[in-house]
């Protein structure tokens, strides 16, 4: 086997110098009646082509040669050759969390980048090394303000993406956390301030936004932060779609940001592995989950980074941790890291630029359609969500036979949004496949029903 | 002594700052491709929400500069590239290339988990191969790829046990831990709303399984196991563990951190364990890449299926696969969307590669751990005698006696060329020193292995000086941990301002 570098000879060799007659002495502590006697039942052994064949099979059942308008916390964005270049590097690869200093200098100063890069881009004094994605640094985001508040109640605006909801409920279930929904404005889609502002109490830890949130619609978060703070409890706003702060004022009044940096430098990939992130003020840096990299010197004074407010962490505190993560995303991280030291601070506000402009040009050209209209009245960033005269999911299947993959339906977790879809158009829709979207979309409502 | 220091000599290194510190307006590293719609005017739409001056204080450098940046910070890595890495319950195995080839696919890394499933067939097979497979390895009867890493796949295995407890009508108060786990189950535990109690393990090592039928009472929802445990020894008396536990009502629950020791050998599910969760990023050889991405998968017995995590890949009638998201029993979702996708094929990629051979795996790994073991027992106080599996536990015991501990011993392996073992840790273990080589590591490997630990023993013993103040040959020497922690400097700022948001 081409993985494991022994001969028949060597292996002798190290039997006899155990003292070991076979290799199944080794394992004699396990009972003989536990013992596999047959062998598994597995495919392969594959060679590497074979395994790169089966791989291109299996691609090839997926959507190539498709062109894509779905968002929904997942997107498509340009990505440098330079970043998998990068990533490949096999002491970056095949690397541990460094928790040796000396030897893990590049992994801990690339952390570091990246929780200063994280900061900046949410205006936020820290930030953490990584969460597993948005969805659990949301969750986790309002754990920690259980923590800070000693509340135990929780608002969660239903704009927040429903999968995000859905976590967050998974993990509050048990720990005698309230979760409540606050509604959003029909017409506008941000979260109903009014009936926020009713359901706050002395006795809210968190209230969670997102922005854009899942409808696309940019949550008015300066000036929620005052309401809520106002009454003890923490504001807690998620992003989903990182890309939007080069254009759009960060969330610097919120208590935590829980991020999803997916969009900077990591592909779909089926829905992972991506990289969440917590970022907050300096003052709750001990309830913070999650690794942090943090800066020091050595004996001689040279500048070095270590892993750091370990006794936070699950493998000092064991039960009194303050999360039990342990692996995170580091890799994924070290993706954004790269990526966005690429963009740099031009390359960041053109992409997001070029976002806004091709999703509002894709608004104007699908209103020109009949019966085609803008759900909400909110500002939107690159995503935005639309109002059709009939079935999404009829639409869609016409647009699939045109290898469009259409309006993503969110009537399944917004009863009252059937004949809704969310449109994602990223800079990486040039514009004549935008217009062949719109007018296969025209087409397809054309159609006899 | 340096002369018996083998496997590694000095090299130059490159210095570098932090990449804010290379920065100068007008410099990049990206261009787009120009706008093919008109420019749409932001200030006039956003009004009050436009962040109009870019992000503050980002990089502005160019595209050499950032590839010389992270290239130079790579060297001051080690890695399992570069040689052993032997860090105990770890797993550092090979991390083969062709794994990372398919996972960056065109119709592999590019597709949305929102798409049409019809148009998602070939990710659902490989969900479903890899599935089956690990059901196979398992022994267990169904599973969900869900979970994010190892931590994630013990609170989906605690929450099953829980669903599946209340709906027989108590959810029950209490999980057992022995003392020699992993931080995350206690952890864990109290997320899902469990108090912990520790057990004690017996003077060989193993659980005391006397004591714990004095324990396990209606309160106990189930106890968690690692088999073999951290210190890589096989709980012999796992079937009579299971059968006390289920006689009470409670579960086993086995945490397969060491499944390396295992697969193709004997089966967890044969063991009477109720629920597991695998490590892709140990056993099945995805990178660690630094602390992360890995996967959790979770495999149970058929009774505990109608509470997986929501969506359940299922098959259709018409042969087709699908996601099901709708299952009145299911504790819910535990991540957004179904899992480390690109993690699951990078796992798939190992097993196709070894197939029924994975068992030679697992021999060669527990091999390595005995051949170490057999030369550095008497060199290093081995405190557990029972025989070892994949990896092996010394203390620092002998060597203490001349002021010299399991950290400094493995700082000065660093001089010697290699990652440290695990330090310190099973807590049960004084001054441990936790040795997993995995199968990756050849006999000359193992045997440069050998020899730096015994000529750091000898110079415990002769020159104790250079072990404690090592290492020596390193970028920095040891870090001012206190002072990190004391006035935590978590992130650069320039020296000429402070961003607030702008």
């Amino acid at each position: 086997m081409r993985y494991l570098p022994k001969s028949p000879a060597e292996r002798e060799q190290m039997l006899a110098a155990i003292g070991a007659k076979s290799i199944d002495e080794l394992f004699s502590e396990i009972p003989e009646r536990f013992r596999l006697r047959q062998a598994l039942s597995l495919p392969g052994p594959l060679s590497e082509t074979e395994i790169i064949a089966y791989f291109k099979d299996r691609a090839a059942e997926n959507s190539v040669g498709y062109t894509s308008f779905v968002g929904g916390g997942v997107y498509n964005h340009l990505r440098s050759v330079v970043t998998d270049a990068i990533l490949q590097r096999g002491e970056f690869l095949t690397s541990y969390t460094p928790y040796q200093a000396e030897i893990a200098q590049g992994t801990l100063q690339a952390i570091f980048e990246f929780q200063t890069l994280m900061c900046q881009l949410t205006g936020q004094e820290i930030a953490n090394a990584s969460m597993y994605d948005g969805s659990t640094a949301t969750t986790e985001a309002v754990l920690m303000a259980e923590r800070l508040t000693g509340r135990h109640r929780v608002l969660v605006a239903r704009s927040v993406h429903p999968e995000y909801r859905q976590v967050l409920r998974t993990y509050a279930k048990n720990s005698g956390l309230q979760v409540e929904e606050i509604p959003y404005v029909a017409a506008v889609g941000t979260v109903d301030t009014a009936a926020l502002k009713a359901a706050i109490k002395a006795d809210v830890a968190a209230v969670v936004v997102q922005s854009p949130n899942y409808f696309g619609a940019i949550e008015p978060v300066a000036a929620l932060a005052g309401e809520v703070q106002a009454s003890g409890a923490l504001l807690v706003v998620a992003v989903a779609e990182a890309v939007s702060l080069g254009l759009i004022r960060p969330p610097a009044e919120a208590d935590i940001v829980a991020m999803e940096a997916q969009s900077l430098g990591l592909p779909p990939s089926y829905g992972g592995p991506f990289a969440g992130v917590i970022a907050s003020r300096e003052k709750f840096v001990r309830q913070m989950p999650g690794r942090l990299a943090g800066q020091t010197t050595d004996g001689d004074g040279r500048r070095g980074f270590v892993l750091t407010l370990a006794t936070r962490e699950q493998h000092i505190r064991r039960e009194k941790a303050t999360s039990n993560i342990c692996t995170n995303q580091a890799l994924c991280a070290l993706a954004a890291t790269v990526h966005m030291c690429l963009l740099g601070k031009e390359g960041l506000r053109e992409i997001a630029h070029q976002n806004f402009s091709k999703a509002q040009f894709a608004l104007a050209e699908l209103e020109k359609i009949p019966g085609v209209k803008r759900a909400f009245s909110a500002p939107f960033f690159n995503e935005f969500t639309i109002e059709l005269p009939r079935s999404v999911r009829i639409v869609n299947a016409h647009l699939v036979r045109e290898k469009i993959i259409g309006p993503l339906a969110i009537g399944a977790d917004y009863p009252e949004l059937t004949k809704r879809g969310l449109v994602c158009v990223t800079e990486t829709a040039p514009r004549t496949e935008i217009e062949r979207f719109v007018a296969a979309l025209r087409r397809a409502l054309e159609q006899p029903v | 002594m340096t002369e018996r220091i083998k496997k590694a000599s000095r090299h130059t290194n490159q210095s570098e700052g932090l990449i804010f510190e290379k920065c100068s307006p007008g410099k990049r590293a990206f261009e787009l491709p120009p706008l093919d719609v008109p420019l749409a005017e932001p200030a006039k739409a956003l009004g009050a929400l436009h962040r109009s001056g870019g992000v503050e204080g980002f990089p502005e450098v160019s595209e050499i500069e950032v590839i010389r940046h992270f290239t130079r910070l790579s060297t001051w890595n080690y890695a399992i590239d570069l040689g052993m890495y032997p860090l105990g319950s770890c797993t550092m195995k090979y991390n083969p290339r062709v794994n990372e080839f398919v996972a960056r696919l065109d119709g592999i890394a590019t597709e949305h988990p929102c798409q049409p499933q019809e148009l998602s067939q070939g990710c659902l097979k490989i969900m479903r191969q890899l599935e089956k497979c690990l059901l196979e390895i398992t022994g267990m009867e169904a599973i969900t790829l869900q979970p994010a890493a190892g931590a994630q796949g013990e609170l989906t295995g605690l929450l099953l046990i829980r669903a599946y407890l209340e709906k027989k009508g108590n959810p029950r108060k209490k999980v057992l831990i022995p003392d020699s786990a992993h931080g995350t189950n206690p952890a864990t535990a109290v997320i899902a709303g469990y108090e912990v109690e520790n057990i004690k393990s017996e003077s060989h090592g193993q659980i005391d399984v006397e004591k714990l039928r004095e324990i396990v009472t209606e309160d106990v929802a189930a106890l968690m196991i690692t088999n073999p445990s951290t210190l890589g020894i096989f709980e012999e008396r796992i079937g009579e563990i299971a059968g006390l536990l289920h006689a009470k009502g409670a579960l086993l629950y086995m945490d397969g951190a060491n499944m390396n020791a295992l697969a193709g050998v004997t089966r967890p599910g044969d063991l009477g364990v109720d629920v597991m969760h695998l490590n892709l990023h140990k056993t099945f050889s995805t990178p660690h890449g630094g602390g992360g991405p890995g996967a959790g998968p979770v495999a149970t017995k058929r009774f505990l299926e109608p509470f997986l995590p929501v969506p359940v890949l299922v098959e259709r009638p018409d042969g087709k696969l699908a996601l099901e998201s709708q299952r009145k029993d299911s504790i819910g979702k535990v991540r957004a969307f179904a899992g480390n996708f690109g993690v699951l094929v990078r796992a798939l990629a190992y097993i196709l590669a070894y197939g029924p051979g994975i068992r030679q795996a697992t021999e060669d790994a527990v091999l390595n751990a005995n051949y170490i073991r057999k030369h550095l027992e008497g060199v290093y106080d081995l405190p557990y005698s029972l025989p070892s599996m994949h990896e092996v536990v010394f203390s620092d015991s002998i060597q203490k006696k001349n002021g010299v501990n399991t950290m400094d011993i493995a700082k000065r392996l660093i001089d010697y060329g290699f990652h440290p073992y695990t330090t310190a840790f099973p807590l049960i273990v004084p001054g441990a020193l936790m040795i997993e080589p995995t199968e990756s590591e050849s006999k000359e490997e193992c045997d440069l292995f050998i020899d730096a630990m015994r000529a750091i023993a000898e110079e415990a013993a002769t020159n104790p000086e250079i072990v404690k103040t090592a290492p020596h040959t390193t970028r920095v020497g040891r870090l001012d941990e206190v002072t990190a922690a004391r006035k935590p400097i978590l992130r650069w700022k320039s020296a000429s301002r402070t961003e607030a948001a702008d």
